[in-house]
């Protein structure tokens, strides 16, 4: 692998840059591997990073239908944090930010971990027990996270709404300092250069359409270009989780929603912080390039369609200059959609399925980038050792039969609630 | 934005609707087992295609009925009372 | 004063032509850039008005800084964006070219200091070398901290970004606007007005949007015939004949910026134009308004968009787009330059040329990357005989300049020496792309058109059709044809009879093919050549991209940030996929096309909630008590929408005094408090009590006439969802309520069980909330009270604990029909009284007059908790958390086993048995420390961390009543704990406390207070 650094980049000032070669390689898929990892998203990529890199797994190919970091990886908000109640979760997201911290160096690929905090707004004394519910909780725990009181939060954001009057007045904020936001795609492209280094192989526009399965157990894959022979397959799909794994004849407790995302044309520094309110559910941050980047509630019904409809985006903007009225004038430059798996809990689903040797990544409803470290990581644990890691026990398939759910908002089974 | 057929008032906006999910689910008899319960409770098909779901014509009529409505486009295919046959002809 | 400005704008327009351009030179308009004042004309654009005064620079470029002019004549403005107005009314990235001009204008440019001239960021260009695509991907990771990065990117960030946003709330509106219709023509040019008539005349109801002020596109200014008219004239006439048509509307400065589902098409009308904002203001008429346009059928006739050619230093101040400079010329009347250059690959750009020159601008040659055999169309024909040279199979390589363009060198594309020709403008063009976002987003395909070499609509599910420039199809008569056929189409689509086409006669002209030209191959260290000149993306980044392996379109999109900017690229995308096509040697179309992800072009984000902003961003609920509440100074809360009473401090009491004393109030005397706001039911059928035994745990079959019962709802999961009580008003007739938080979500479920589930059940549900207001009458003294109202017994025999019955409320005024509720929420004697809305004033004021003898005061929500954690009732939010199980919360014992209800087949699995499950109890905190807010419970508050938690504070208050901070906490294996001790933290505070643990009721556990 070539090294980036300062140096490198300088010799290639001095060389037009001709001397820089693929990020990864484009092979031919092999008709067997040890392992396949389906889904070339960030969670797919680190999966396949994490096999060859911790587990010695070098005979690795993730399959991807378009190419790598096309799915939700290249259109959530970027924003990541670890600021959950649930026990369960805390450990998980916090696992996973402390890998972020340290992903840039370990990749030596510059994935731009910004830790400009996260602060989450509290509107009313009902938000206000929450929220320091939350953040008690999270100290317990070990993680990071302070208590702003309005006047704090008015001196540190000045475009905020912290008038007593606003519809949606500010009482606080719980702060996670070392929440904020991660360059999205190049976590896909960090990722795949440095599981390409390992060996692995990772092979774009390569669909799988179907899953063989023998005496209940896994032993290759259908693909446009070809079967595949494999005894071991991690899913790591989101978005489209029972579609593959009804490939094996899996169902599972997941809907696939829209959800939608927006981004302004680029202004100079104006949000130094990621600000989020869950009583208007709405986040925004603001990217390096100067977009304020936002987002908010699914669209509300089962859709595949990476695009949502009218309705979302002007609810969207209303939370934000209910928060920020000097962003009226402002303009919306581009919005998207990304297929949730939205999960009867708003957890994650992380472990073996019901086949032998198939193992998914998935269900993360809104929040799967900021887990993209620590999913791919104890994702490759539970496919290189067929048993769950302490991390991810609490996120299995079976939870939701045995009455385990995780459920952070307490919304009940109904996924598009979460 | 879709336009969605209700079947007591014609098309109308999505705004006046609320969603209600898989329309193909049944509840299981009281005394089933457990885990044909926990089925029906979590386990959803959730089609790339076609698929048959509740909506609640709450800005409306407050009727729920069943609308067929493909995922990958969000066409509509066909709306129809709940337990009407959607046969596609109805409006 | 006006007079003075206009006396110095002819001073100032010194590259104003004499005559000609659809501006009104009777109204000179004043305006001011970077603080330096010009004028210019009504008619005007920012943009041709400063090229009528010379200004060519106006902005610096978002990596490099590089200066930059104006580079077109439209939306696909790249570089000439303007920090418009100050203050209040300052927007950023304001494409010149878009704004109209008005009197008074004040613009300044982006993205340089100290001034436009010298930018200190240009550093950034002399270190390009370091900074080529995706440089920051494989630096600034060392030292190797997040701190550090923060370091860098703080940097990165101040280069970055464009405009600054204003730091004050927008003093404008913005109005939504519905419409329906038959036909939407997108795109009021030659090929959209010729749709709009057609299906006018099928007797459509047609709307047609056109994104400037003015109708007709390409032809206004224009010299073609269209039948015996000259082209101006078609179009205004066609304009006024579609203007005067009941069934037509019109939508100038509007536009079509998004195709969504169900054929809705988002349009955003500037209504401002060109008059200033805060005239708008005074006139109160938004500043814009969002469309929501539902057409039957859709013509699309957006035209297209020209491109450019990559050569070195094409961003040069001076340098813009063939089309663009025929519009100022034409339109605006501008002489653009001394001495131009022309470089094309197509023979649309000569039109370009002509107008130059007509435009009083020398045409030193046009550049064209064609052999001479193919320039024999009508147009170079015309510019042969005009004398302007043209060089065939050449190339401009290279141009120089610092501030604006002055020489470039031509050379032979097969090869040989360059020359150089002296000029102050180069006008380019390297073909069209026809504008197919709305087409794409409409699931329509594209093809790869090799003759103009675009991509060209290709057919799409949805009922639109395409006509004109967007198809590829540049002459006039077709377009017409199109356009006419575009418009029968769509009519027919929309289910109309059309009428024969109409007969346009207009002149054949200009060939739409192209030889296609990307890029000039750099001769050694020739300077950048930009494809994406909004974020400095150029020739080299692609190379390096496709070197890199960044192949996928939006792999090189995202890698390089072509086609990212304000722009998205609408001169650039195409050049960036063909240059990757060529580095990869595939075809054009097998690298494919980006998302044409919507808007169009941006959209003002006040425009999309329209008037749901401020105190209207939601609506907010009023109980009929609230005047009253507001008069007596109360603190309000947010529930959900509702406001409600938090308390009612008197002068000089803080809240925590009035909550302390309303509360003891009710316990010692007797208090009031608004309820109505609890969602309320009416259930009327003969199966009311099944249906309730089958969506309540407890059962209701045993319920008789007269009396109230307290019931918990499940979800299909067997966790808690709601409670409240019912009342069995009639055999028949029963009342419900619910939390105020779920009361929609409850209704909407009752909806679905009788209508989708049980519609075999005779059971009719109406939401009655906003038809009762609702008020608690709680205290020792109660009984006292309502006894001088109510006109029917109410001693503890005739109205029991749980009993309701309906009487009048009599006092001076009218009688008041009331219904009485016997149940306690406070743990009080206790009377919950409903009576119509808009009698809720004059019951409360009767209540509080005749309540005076015993003492009676209003209480809030915050002593109504208080109240209700004494005596350990759980609530939506706190204790019902959406994770709790009525065991958990000591109501297992209501679960009847005699019958079935929704939720209960699930309650028996093994983690919600579990005896480690956080349960309900009480806490005392000892010690007189108070309870820290939002605590959690643990065993040993120094213990390392992670520090096992076993449970948290639910609910916490002092209680007047035992002169102690206590709470209601879910504790694991909470039920049998009772009497240990633990430790209530909150770390956030820096507060612990110790805790007693005992049982969640801390007030008359037998409910003698609430039976007496």
């Amino acid at each position: 692998m070539q090294r980036y650094s300062i140096a490198s980049l300088a010799r290639g000032a001095v060389g037009g840059h001709l001397q820089w070669s693929r990020a990864w390689r484009s092979p031919e898929p092999r008709r067997s591997y040890d392992v396949v990892v389906i889904g070339g998203g960030g969670h797919g990529l680190a999966t396949a990073y994490y096999l060859a890199k911790e587990h010695g797994i070098r005979s690795v190919a993730v399959l991807e239908k378009g190419w790598i970091g096309g799915g939700n990886t290249g259109r959530n908000t970027t924003i990541v944090r670890s600021n959950y109640h649930l026990d369960p979760n805390a450990h998980f997201y916090e696992f996973s930010l402390k890998l972020w911290e340290g992903l840039s160096q370990e990749l030596n690929f510059n994935v731009m971990y910004s830790a400009r905090g996260v602060l989450n707004l509290v509107h009313s004394p009902a938000d206000m027990d929450a929220a320091l519910r939350r953040g008690n909780a999270l100290r317990l725990n070990g993680i990071d996270a302070q208590f702003l009181t309005r006047e704090e939060i008015a001196r540190r954001i000045p475009n905020l709404d912290c008038s007593p009057k606003a519809r949606f007045p500010i009482l606080g904020g719980l702060l996670q300092p070392r929440g904020g936001t991660v360059r999205h795609d190049a976590v896909a492209w960090g990722y795949a250069r440095a599981a390409d280094a390992l060996g692995v192989d990772i092979i774009e526009r390569c669909e799988v359409t179907g899953i063989h399965v023998e005496r209940g157990a896994v032993t290759g894959l259908r693909t446009t270009r070809g079967d595949i022979a494999t005894r071991r397959v991690g899913i790591a799909v989101a978005g489209n989780s029972s579609r593959v794994a009804a490939m094996a004849g899996v169902r599972l407790p997941i809907e696939s929603h829209v959800l939608q995302a927006m981004v302004s044309e680029p202004l100079k520094p104006v949000l130094d912080t990621v600000v989020t309110s869950g009583a208007v559910h709405f986040y925004i941050s603001q990217s390096d390039k100067g977009e304020l980047v936002m987002g908010g509630d699914l669209d509300f019904y089962n859709s595949y369609a990476q695009r949502g409809n009218l309705p979302v985006i002007e609810s969207v903007v209303a939370a934000c200059l209910a928060l920020f009225p000097s962003f009226g004038r402002l303009r919306l430059m581009r919005s998207w959609g990304g297929v949730m798996d939205m999960t009867m809990d708003g957890s994650p689903i992380i472990g073996k399925l019901p086949v032998a040797g198939l193992t998914m990544t998935g269900g993360w409803c809104y929040g799967g980038f900021k887990a993209t470290p620590a999913s791919g990581w104890v994702h490759a644990w539970t496919i290189a050792r067929d048993a769950v890691h302490p991390l991810n026990a609490a996120f299995t398939l079976e939870r939701f039969a045995q009455g385990r759910t995780l459920d952070e908002k307490g919304a009940g089974p109904y996924p598009w609630a979460h | 934005m879709m336009l969605i057929p209700c079947p007591f008032c014609g098309p109308r906006s999505q705004v006046e609707f609320t969603y209600g999910g898989d329309a193909t689910l049944r509840r299981p008899a009281g005394d089933a087992d457990p885990s044909r319960w926990a089925d029906y409770v979590y386990l959803r098909d959730n089609p790339c295609g076609p698929h048959d779901e509740l909506w609640y014509h709450g800005a409306g009529c407050r009727s729920w009925f069943v609308l067929r409505r493909d995922t990958r486009t969000h066409d509509i295919i066909a709306s129809a009372p709940v337990g009407e046959p959607l046969d596609g002809t109805r409006p | 004063m006006t007079a003075s400005r206009s006396r110095q704008g002819s001073e100032t327009q010194r590259w104003r032509l004499p005559a000609g351009g659809a501006i009104d030179r009777s109204q000179p308009l004043a305006f001011e850039f970077d603080g330096t004042r010009y004028s210019g004309y009504a008619g005007d654009t920012l943009a041709s008005a400063l090229l009528a005064n010379g200004v060519h620079l106006v902005g610096r470029s978002f990596k490099y800084h590089r200066p930059r002019g104006i580079y077109s004549a439209g939306v696909e403005e790249p570089s000439a964006l303007v920090q418009l107005a100050t203050g209040a009314r300052t927007q950023p990235n304001t494409r010149a070219t878009m704004v109209e001009l008005c009197d008074g204008m004040r613009a300044t440019s982006q993205n340089c200091w100290p001034s436009l001239r010298f930018d200190v960021g240009a550093i950034a260009n002399a270190m390009s070398a370091m900074l080529p695509a995706g440089f920051y991907y494989k630096t600034f990771m060392w030292p190797p901290t997040p701190r550090w990065w923060l370091r860098y990117e703080q940097l990165i960030r101040r280069a970055g970004g464009m405009g600054r946003a204003p730091t004050e709330p927008d003093p404008d509106h913005y109005q939504h606007q519905h419409a329906h219709c038959d036909v939407l023509v997108i795109g009021g040019g030659p090929a959209g007005l010729a749709a709009a008539q057609a299906a006018a005349a099928a007797g459509a109801r047609v709307i047609v949007c056109h994104q400037s002020a003015r109708f007709g596109a390409s032809l206004v200014g224009s010299e073609a015939k269209i039948g015996a008219r000259l082209a101006p004239d078609w179009s205004e006439g066609a304009v006024a004949e579609l203007a005067a048509q009941r069934d037509v509307t019109l939508l100038a400065r509007t536009t079509a910026f998004g195709y969504y589902d169900g054929n809705l098409v988002g349009a955003i009308e500037r209504v401002a134009g060109s008059a200033a904002d805060a005239a708008l203001a005074v006139a109160h008429l938004p500043r814009e308004r969002l469309w929501m346009i539902r057409a039957k059928a859709v013509v699309l006739a957006s035209g297209a968009i020209e491109r450019g050619i990559a050569y070195a230093n094409n961003d040069l101040p001076g340098t813009l787009l063939a089309d663009a400079a025929r519009i100022y010329v034409k339109r605006h009347a501008v002489r653009l330059g001394a001495r131009a250059v022309v470089f094309a690959n197509n023979d649309r750009a000569y039109a370009g040329a002509l107008a130059l020159r007509e435009g009083g601008t020398e045409v030193a040659a046009i550049v064209d990357a064609r052999p001479a055999s193919r320039l024999e169309g009508v147009l170079p024909a015309r510019a042969r005989d005009a004398g302007i040279v043209l060089l065939p199979a050449s190339a401009i390589a290279r141009a120089h300049g610092r501030l604006r363009v002055c020489r470039v060198d031509v050379v032979p594309l097969a090869g040989g020496a360059a020359t150089s020709l002296d000029c102050d403008l180069v006008a380019v063009s390297g073909g069209h792309n026809p504008t197919v976002h709305l087409y794409s987003q409409a699931r329509g395909t594209l093809r790869y058109d090799p003759v103009t070499a675009s991509f060209l609509p290709d057919g799409s599910p949805l009922p639109i059709v395409t006509a004109g420039a967007v198809q590829g199809c540049f002459d006039l008569a077709q377009a017409l044809r199109q356009g006419d056929a575009a418009g029968r189409d769509a009519a027919a689509r929309a289910g109309l009879v059309a009428r024969p086409a109409m007969v346009h006669v207009a002149p054949d002209g200009e060939r739409a093919a192209v030889e296609p030209l990307w890029s000039v191959p750099a001769r050694g260290k020739a300077g950048k050549a930009f494809v994406d000149l909004q974020d400095d993306v150029t020739v080299r980044d692609i190379e390096l991209a496709a070197r890199e392996g960044y192949h996928a379109i939006e792999h090189l999109k995202r890698y390089t940030t072509l086609g990212m900017g304000t722009d998205q690229g609408k001169t650039s995308n195409v050049i960036g996929l063909a240059l990757m096509a060529k580095q990869l040697g595939v075809s054009i179309p097998e690298v494919g096309t980006t998302t044409f992800r919507p808007p169009y072009t941006p959209v003002t984000l006040g425009a999309f909630p329209g008037h749901a902003q401020g105190p209207r961003v939601e609506p907010t609920r009023y109980t009929a008590m609230h005047d009253w509440h507001e008069a007596q100074g109360a603190r309000f809360v947010n529930a959900g929408l509702w406001k409600r009473p938090h308390s009612y401090p008197r002068a000089g009491e803080s809240e925590d005094a009035a909550v302390l004393r309303e509360a003891r109030n009710v316990r010692s005397a007797v208090g009031i408090v608004d309820v109505s706001t609890l969602g309320k039911i009416e259930l009327q059928g003969r199966d009311v009590a099944e249906f309730l035994n089958r969506i309540y745990v407890n059962r209701w079959d045993t319920l008789a006439v007269g009396r109230c019962r307290y019931g918990v709802m499940l979800r299909e999961d067997g966790i808690v969802r709601d409670d409240g009580t019912t009342s069995r008003l009639d055999a028949e007739r029963y009342l419900m309520t619910t939390t105020t938080a779920n009361a929609a979500a409850v209704m909407q479920t009752l909806e679905r069980l009788l209508q989708v589930d049980w519609p075999e059940l005779d059971v009719h549900a109406a939401s009655v909330t906003e038809q009762w207001a609702a008020a608690a009458l709680a205290g020792p003294r109660a009984r006292q009270v309502l006894e001088r109202v109510a006109d029917i017994d109410v001693s503890n025999q005739a109205l029991r604990f749980l009993d309701t019955a309906a009487c009048n409320l009599r006092g001076a005024g009218e009688a008041i029909p009331a219904r009485l509720f016997r149940i306690s929420y406070s743990g009080e004697l206790a009377y919950e009284i409903h009576v119509p809305a808009d009698r809720g004033r004059a019951m409360w004021d009767l209540l509080l007059d005749a309540g005076q003898p015993q003492g009676l005061m209003p209480y809030g929500t915050e002593a109504m908790n208080t109240l209700r954690i004494e005596k350990g009732h759980v609530v939506i939010g706190a204790e019902i958390d959406g994770r709790t199980t009525a065991d958990d919360l000591g109501m297992g014992r209501l679960v009847s086993p005699a019958k079935w209800c929704i939720g209960k087949p699930l309650l028996d699995r093994p983690a919600l048995t579990a005896p480690d499950r956080w349960q309900l109890v009480g806490l005392t905190a000892l010690g007189g420390a108070p309870m820290p807010r939002g605590a959690k419970l643990v065993a040993d508050p120094d213990a390392p961390l992670p520090n096992p938690i076993l449970g948290h504070v639910t609910s916490w208050c002092f209680s007047p009543h035992l002169d102690a901070w206590i709470g209601l906490a879910l504790l694991a294996g909470g039920g049998a704990r009772h009497g240990a001790s633990l430790w209530a933290v909150s770390p956030l505070a820096t507060a612990r406390v110790r805790v007693a643990v005992g049982p969640p009721c801390f007030i008359d556990p037998d409910g003698e207070r609430l039976r007496g």
